[in-house]
């Protein structure tokens, strides 16, 4: 097969960009996207010329470092990663303009590449559990429903590749955000820490300025997890909760009589 | 109160306050409606049905309240609904601009038109309010005749004109437009949402809207097509104006 | 040099670690914060191993290559987690779990670790589940379980086909906790190509930042090399794109032992390879052999298909061979009983070089609603690869390069032959033997990450060493020498990328030193690995700029390693003549094909020297004993 690809060049944070075409024949439909991308690279080396860069680890669409927005729709065409992509779904002799995720937050680095280390703050400022290394109870002693754990199971599977906040029109990593609220707050184990976790990770999503939601929908829709807007709606009553609910973890002082 | 300016200060807590005003707006929305259909009972006799509900409710609640102090107290509301709401729109939606350093991508990935123009609609709902008070509540539009108290006479005569029909049957798609995303959304918002009632939600909001916009685009339609007939007396008119003015 | 004690505490394997538990020196809490411990890699091991020194006070600094430490390759392990926890009520215990890890390992691992790691196993559990792992539940809310290849009980622990992802996230967010309250700090993208030792102790390391390529120097009071597997050395595996051996060869290079480097696990059910573009190989749980059953047509060159082949056409040649694990027969077994099939020019697909893995009997028998809750995700991926349904038409897999059994040689307290350089997870050599059983890495990981090594790191921390800055004379020169390699990297500006031979090696690699060895192949293979090496020196060419991103550079220095690795594993293939475990030798087998090992000359650890680029690595040999288990022919039949 064979594509014209139009591709975002930016050599530094900052830098301005521009789109460089290419043209690239004699590819298998059954490569991948990011395989037919190694093979221009492969060629540009051999011409001298300086390659592509993008980041890949897995390429089995689990490590979440796929960052490609192709032809406008973060990781593709088809709802699942760039690497999971396969040439086969496009058209030989199309076009196809690839980009780096864009937003605010995740500022590019060079060419496809983009910084997502604002989604690891988010994530520290109450993305776990505070158990700590050491003897824990029985599991068994605090029973979990199977529809419960498959709920939290539905969540807990992002993969935190941000294309939900690339394919917002806002930027925001609501859907991220969510999803893991969702996976805690919903178990047994998350308790403790579930009023102050929602309104934690919110600030730090507010600070690293991702935009809020308007229920758009479209990060649900390029999510190659299929994690629902549903998480988005528990972040919100979470947050309420949290705020403005009654903090369990703050109970009246007592007082002697 | 620290933990109010926190909420109201992080874009999740904003976006519930909006969602409350709205849920604000849209209950008035629907008590509105069904205000404005006493005007189907027709002209009546000595006094129009629309009339004597639009009496009725200055004196709600009389004498535990002064008159017409049930109406203001929701104007009141009302327009702290609106200024708050939109104060909270537009502060959300300037932090999201920023938030997006290009308008990419070109392509909206299912999302409806609906919720992609909300702002839009919103505004232009904002001046048809206005339009509407100065029409209706101030008595300030008079192109046609407009009296105190009158208000069906009032109705049937503006809704002679076929660009006050027009007007208003716009307004009122734009209000739709606005109401199929907001209910769903505010739902959402508010965290009332479960997977298990998510299509019903959906669902429901569209019927709600449909419901809003055909009850209040019953009246001019009505009046327009002439199924509402003229006021009956021109006496009935003078002493009701002259009454309750 | 002589190879160091094992430091195996003394007593019955039952006590050895409770005995060093007991015995070790403790840093006192007020203390812990004047230690710094560097951890390289993010994954299982080095996470948990980060999160759990932090939290008992130690200052860490973690490094990884990734843009962010959720990423590392253990995400991408599917199939669960073993556990002697016996909640499916089988009679499961310990020493089964033991004595089923020292089996499935071919009698080739040190029996003290081995009986650790099944005495760990269940913290491990609970550990995970505390951090709000959702391991998939029983109707009651009770934990569920399955089994894996190679035992015959119930004790592996799941969540979807996505437990090393799971497993990954809560150990990753308990690092994440810790860099919050400020004890760990997490230098994402920054890759180590160097350790420093000062008087003989590992006390820092040289990491390039890979963002802007500055090459910065990391002291500390123990460095833990938690950097993974190598099996990339084939080019095509399940492992990560970045997947590399750079960390554990640059230690090796500065004589920590490299301990039997040609044990790797190649897995029998992956994704067959499609073509020459190809850049990975992508995994198929072994769970699936639960309910899978694997065949091929009888008649060779049978080009029905599949599914109009009739039962007695089919060849089940798992079931037939190996009647009693059938399917769930070992994965160095599957593996190379799919290799000899398809030898014999029974394979499918367009290479030949594939088997079915069926689930129509598992579907009839127990519906499709199951099967889909059981394997729903794995079943879809491979239908997003492959534009096959696997409901409809049975998987085609292949054997893969999957996992290395061999690694750093370290000690009982996981601690490799330079003093305060610890390796754990499947950068050591571990406790899996010549072959690691499914559902067992996980297992290793984080026993070592969670439970071993924050003991025997702070036990070596109560030692004797002088501070130690960035400015000693050994950083410096550990920094010139990372220079003058990248240096000698972008000087050679031919017109042939990395990857290019990368690829050539991987498939020497692959041919010679994979499921099945002989003496003459791996000749030929360091023959041709060195020629490769030489065309790599004269015709590479990385993208210019030193000091900045450059991803180029980053990949052609990782191939710089494997093609010195590559060479060593052929060394080690040669020099054990036996065959166990994954390590077949062909001129070491049983009349129908089995591995015949050789107890009397090779029950030992080889673990080997490094002696520069144009020396030949010596082998010092740990003597394996075996006081818990009989030694006996493995047999799945």
């Amino acid at each position: 097969m064979k594509f014209k690809l139009e591709i975002w060049r930016q050599f530094e944070t900052g830098e301005e960009g521009h789109f460089e075409t290419f043209e690239v024949d004699g590819i298998d439909p059954e490569a991948s996207f990011l395989e037919m991308l190694d093979q221009l690279n492969e060629r540009l080396t051999g011409e001298k010329r300086r390659t592509v860069a993008f980041d890949s680890d897995c390429r089995e669409g689990i490590c979440g470092s796929c960052s490609l927005v192709i032809d406008d729709t973060p990781h593709g065409p088809r709802q699942v990663t760039s690497c999971q992509t396969y040439m086969r779904d496009f058209e030989d002799g199309s076009t196809i303009r690839v980009e780096p995720f864009r937003s605010t937050s995740f500022p590019v680095i060079r060419d496809l590449v983009t910084d997502r280390g604002a989604l690891d703050r988010v994530i520290q400022a109450g993305g776990y559990t505070g158990a700590t290394t050491g003897p824990q109870p029985e599991p068994n002693s605090m029973p979990v429903a199977p529809e419960v754990q498959e709920r939290a199971m539905d969540a807990a599977i992002c993969i935190g590749c941000g294309a939900c906040v690339a394919a917002c029109p806002n930027g925001s990593a609501m859907l991220f955000t969510g999803a893991k609220v969702t996976h805690l707050n919903l178990l047994p184990q998350g308790q403790p820490e579930r009023a102050n976790r929602a309104i934690a990770m919110v600030d730090q999503m507010d600070q690293e300025g991702f935009g809020g939601c308007t229920n758009f929908g479209e990060c649900s829709r390029v999510c190659p997890q299929e994690i629902s807007l549903d998480v988005i709606g528990m972040l919100n009553r979470e947050y309420r909760r949290g705020r403005l609910g009654k903090r369990p973890k703050d109970p009246p002082a007592m007082r002697a009589q | 109160m620290i933990p109010v300016a926190d909420f109201w200060n992080s874009t999740v807590g904003k976006k519930t306050v909006v969602a409350v005003t709205g849920t604000i707006l849209v209950g008035y929305l629907i008590l509105h409606m069904v205000g404005n259909l006493n005007s189907l009972f027709g002209p009546g006799g000595a006094e129009p049905r629309v009339d004597w509900y639009s009496g009725w409710l200055r004196e709600i609640a009389e004498p535990l309240f002064p008159y017409a102090g049930v109406l203001w107290l929701a104007r009141v509301i009302l327009l702290g609904s609106i200024v708050i709401h939109i104060t909270g729109v537009l502060q959300l939606n300037s932090r999201n601009r920023a938030a997006r350093p290009s308008r990419y991508p070109a392509r909206r990935i299912g999302r409806s038109w609906e919720s992609g123009t909300m702002l839009v609609s919103g505004l232009l709902v904002l001046a048809f309010i206005i339009f509407h008070i100065l029409q209706f509540t101030t008595l300030s539009i008079t192109v046609t005749p407009l009296e105190h108290g009158a208000v069906y006479f009032n109705l049937y005569n503006a809704f002679q004109e076929w660009y006050f029909v027009v007007i208003y049957l716009a307004a009122l798609v734009l209000v739709g437009i606005h109401l199929r995303h907001g209910i769903w959304s505010l739902v959402q918002t508010l965290g009332l949402d479960s997977p298990a009632r998510n299509r019903g939600i959906r669902y429901g909001a569209t019927a709600l809207t449909l419901v809003i916009v055909i009850g209040f685009a019953l009246v001019p339609v009505l009046f327009w097509t002439g199924v509402l007939g003229a006021p009956e007396t021109e006496a009935a008119i003078a002493s009701l104006a002259g009454g309750t003015a | 040099m002589n190879l160091p004690d094992a430091k195996i505490p003394p007593g019955p394997i039952e006590k050895k670690w409770q005995t060093w538990l007991d015995q070790h020196r403790l840093v006192g809490p007020n203390n812990r914060s004047d230690s710094k411990v560097i951890v390289i890699g993010t994954g299982l091991a080095g996470a948990s191993a980060a999160a759990s020194l932090a939290a008992q006070g130690f200052r860490v600094e973690s490094f990884c290559f990734q843009d962010s430490s959720r990423r590392a390759h253990s995400i991408a392990a599917q199939g669960g987690i073993n556990a002697a926890k016996d909640y499916a009520n089988e009679g499961d215990s310990v020493r089964r779990l033991f004595h089923d890890t020292m089996k499935g390992g071919d009698f080739r691992s040190r029996e003290a670790n081995v009986w650790r790691l099944a005495e760990l196993s269940e913290n491990i559990i609970d550990q995970a589940v505390a951090q709000g792992v959702p391991f998939n539940r029983e109707y009651g809310g009770q934990l569920a379980t399955r089994s894996f290849g190679g035992v015959l009980v119930q004790r592996t622990f799941y969540s979807r086909g996505q437990t090393g992802q799971q497993l990954l996230l809560g150990a990753y967010s308990a690092l994440q906790h810790q860099v919050a309250s400020g004890n760990a700090v997490v230098h994402d993208r920054h890759e180590m190509l160097d350790l420093v030792l000062v008087d003989g102790q590992a006390r820092g390391v040289i990491v390039r930042n890979l963002v802007t390529g500055e090459i910065e120097r990391h002291a500390a009071d123990a460095v833990i090399l938690a950097s993974g597997g190598y099996t990339n050395v084939y080019y095509l595996s399940t492992n990560a794109m970045g997947s590399n051996v750079t960390a554990a060869w640059r230690a090796h290079r500065h004589g920590a032992l490299m301990a039997n480097p040609c044990y790797t696990q190649i897995h029998p059910t992956c994704i067959p390879q499609s073509g020459e573009y190809q850049s990975k190989l992508t995994l198929m749980s072994e769970s699936l052999r639960n309910d899978g059953r694997v065949w091929v047509p009888r008649k060779p060159g049978d080009d029905r298909a599949p599914t109009d082949i009739p039962d007695q056409e089919r060849y089940y040649y798992l079931e037939e061979r190996y009647p009693a694990f059938g399917n769930l027969a070992p994965r160095d077994i599957a593996s190379r009983a799919a290799k000899v099939v398809c030898d014999d020019g029974l394979g499918v697909g367009g290479t030949g070089r594939g088997v079915y893995l069926d689930f129509r009997d598992a579907i009839a028998e127990r519906g499709h609603d199951v099967i889909e809750g059981r394997y729903g995700n794995l079943f879809e991926m491979y239908e997003n690869i492959t534009g096959d349904n696997p409901y409809e038409t049975p998987m085609m897999i292949y054997p893969a390069p999957h996992y290395a059994m061999g690694g750093l040689w370290v000690d009982y307290e996981l601690q490799t032959t330079i003093p305060g350089l610890f390796a754990i997870g499947e950068a050591n050599f571990s406790d899996h033997g010549a072959n690691r059983l499914g559902a067992s890495a996980l297992m290793q990981t984080l026993a070592d990450g969670y439970f071993i090594a924050p003991h025997t790191v702070a036990h070596y921390l109560t030692g004797d060493r002088e501070p130690v800055s960035t400015s000693d004379s050994a950083f410096e020169q550990a920094e010139d020498a990372v220079e003058s390699h990248i240096t000698r990297l972008m000087d050679v500006d031919g017109t042939t990328a990395a990857q290019v031979f990368h690829r050539e090696m991987g498939n020497v690699m692959l041919d010679n030193c994979g499921m099945a060895r002989n003496a003459e192949g791996l000749e030929r293979a360091l023959t041709e690995i060195r020629a490769i090496k030489r065309d790599f020196w004269s015709d590479l060419r990385v993208d210019p700029g030193r000091d900045e991103f450059n991803q180029s550079l980053e990949y052609a220095n990782r191939v710089s390693d494997f093609l010195e690795l590559g060479e060593l594993m052929c060394v080690d293939a040669l020099r054990r003549e036996e065959s166990c475990g994954g390590h077949f030798r062909e001129e070491h087998q049983t009349p129908d094909g089995e591995a015949l090992r050789d107890d009397d000359r090779f029950a030992k650890v080889t673990a080997w020297e490094y002696r520069g680029e144009q020396g030949d690595p010596v082998p010092h040999d740990e003597p394996l004993t075996f006081e818990n288990v009989k030694l006996a022919t493995r047999s799945y039949k």
